[in-house]
């Protein structure tokens, strides 16, 4: 799918530049995105590396596991395919509570970790589990009580009620978050995942094995 | 009110677990700051890791905006929205929305300053960029991080949650104001 995407963006824009005569924009996009790219990475290590030290801590202190038993019901619908103790419903939960709570800096380092954890359970390293898909019908749906940014920008454009659309915002992310989430339920059986004889065997002791340090 | 206390939450809930959990962890007689570290070290390589992911698919992005691609699209789709009943005005953004985070941020800064932000279009635009996440971004970073490559059906279940969101962000907006 990304493979698709990807090209066709990149040839019809050079397509349309041809017509246009936009080449130089084109080149100014590549160049920018891409420094933007890279600044958008590197902008994360401090903040990547407080909250995995500060998840690893919540981990051997039995937090997430606790967590993960306590919302168990609502986990074992989303993701039925996850052991109830497992540290990834922990992280997962963690992630989309820092996300309502329109704390972004601390969202993205504990969602990477929650995909951490579902790539512990993932049989095909290069391939998308069930999931893993779900969280991030979750996550892109950017479920928040508060859309702080927009706020700003509608008081600062002088408006006399800048806080209206929280209800709306509110009402439209739900819905928005249900829609994908059932998609995502929906189009799995569509787009297979590899046949067990396809992937690789497990090597013993995998399951415990930490993705983050295995490049 | 409730605004009020979710915003104390927001202030206080990243100094609060700062503290809180290596507390929790001293109770239980962990060494919390051998642990810190030990998770810690991690960060680097995953931020690291995003990097390829995230330059492919913001680079084709920023070619399709920078060639003009994309205001041809919307361009093109227009009649076809205007019948559906979807403010055309709006059209841009929602497509705009799941591809650059930026771009969409300064779409609807343009739409609240051109109708006004009391304005029925520019509470419109602002929901809309208030009820949903960029689905390139996320899935690039998200994926990239753990060297995903094969997204199967994120990018669809995505897009139809953005979907649903835009049309329901206008629809409500339309009710309410």
């Amino acid at each position: 799918m990304l493979n698709y995407i990807w090209f066709a963006l990149m040839a019809i824009a050079v397509i349309v530049a041809a017509f246009k005569g936009t080449a130089a924009g084109v080149t100014k996009g590549a160049v920018d995105s891409a420094k933007t790219a890279v600044e958008i990475s590197l902008g994360l290590i401090g903040i990547m590396t407080l909250w995995l030290g500060i998840m690893r801590v919540a981990e051997k202190a039995g937090l997430i596991s606790m967590l993960a038993r306590l919302l168990r019901p609502i986990s074992r619908l989303l993701f039925p395919e996850v052991p109830g103790d497992h540290p990834a419903i922990g992280a997962i939960i963690m992630s989309v509570a820092a996300n309502m709570l329109g704390l972004s800096n601390a969202a993205t380092p504990l969602g990477i970790k929650a995909m951490e954890e579902l790539q512990e359970l993932n049989r095909d390293k290069e391939t998308a589990s069930n999931a893993m898909v779900t969280f991030m019908a979750l996550n892109t749906s950017g479920i928040q009580f508060i859309p702080a940014t927009m706020i700003g920008v509608l008081a600062a454009a002088g408006s006399k009620n800048p806080t209206a659309i929280i209800s709306t915002s509110l009402i439209g992310t739900l819905c928005g978050a249900v829609a994908a989430v059932t998609s995502a339920k929906l189009l799995q059986r569509f787009f297979p995942y590899p046949a067990a004889n396809d992937a690789p065997p497990l090597p013993p002791g995998e399951g415990s094995a930490r993705t983050g340090v295995s490049e | 009110m409730i605004r009020a206390i979710l915003g104390g939450i927001s202030l206080w809930a990243i100094p609060v677990l700062l503290v809180g959990i290596p507390l929790i962890g001293m109770i239980r007689k962990i060494k919390v700051y051998d642990v810190f570290i030990d998770g810690a070290k991690e960060g680097f390589n995953v931020a690291v890791r995003i990097i390829p992911f995230l330059v492919a698919i913001l680079v084709a992005i920023g070619m399709f905006r920078g060639s003009g691609a994309m205001d041809l699209m919307t361009n093109a789709l227009r009649p076809l929205m205007a019948r559906t009943g979807f403010p055309a005005e709006l059209f841009p953004l929602a497509v705009m929305r799941t591809l650059s985070g930026s771009g969409s941020l300064a779409f609807t800064t343009d739409l609240v300053k051109r109708y006004g932000p009391d304005s029925l279009i520019g509470r419109q635009a602002g929901t809309m960029y208030g009820s949903s996440e960029t689905l390139f971004y996320v899935i690039a970073v998200y994926f990239g991080a753990i060297g995903v490559k094969r997204t199967r059906h994120a990018i669809p279940a995505g897009l139809i949650g953005d979907f649903v969101a835009a049309v329901v962000a206008v629809a409500v907006c339309a009710w309410l104001f």
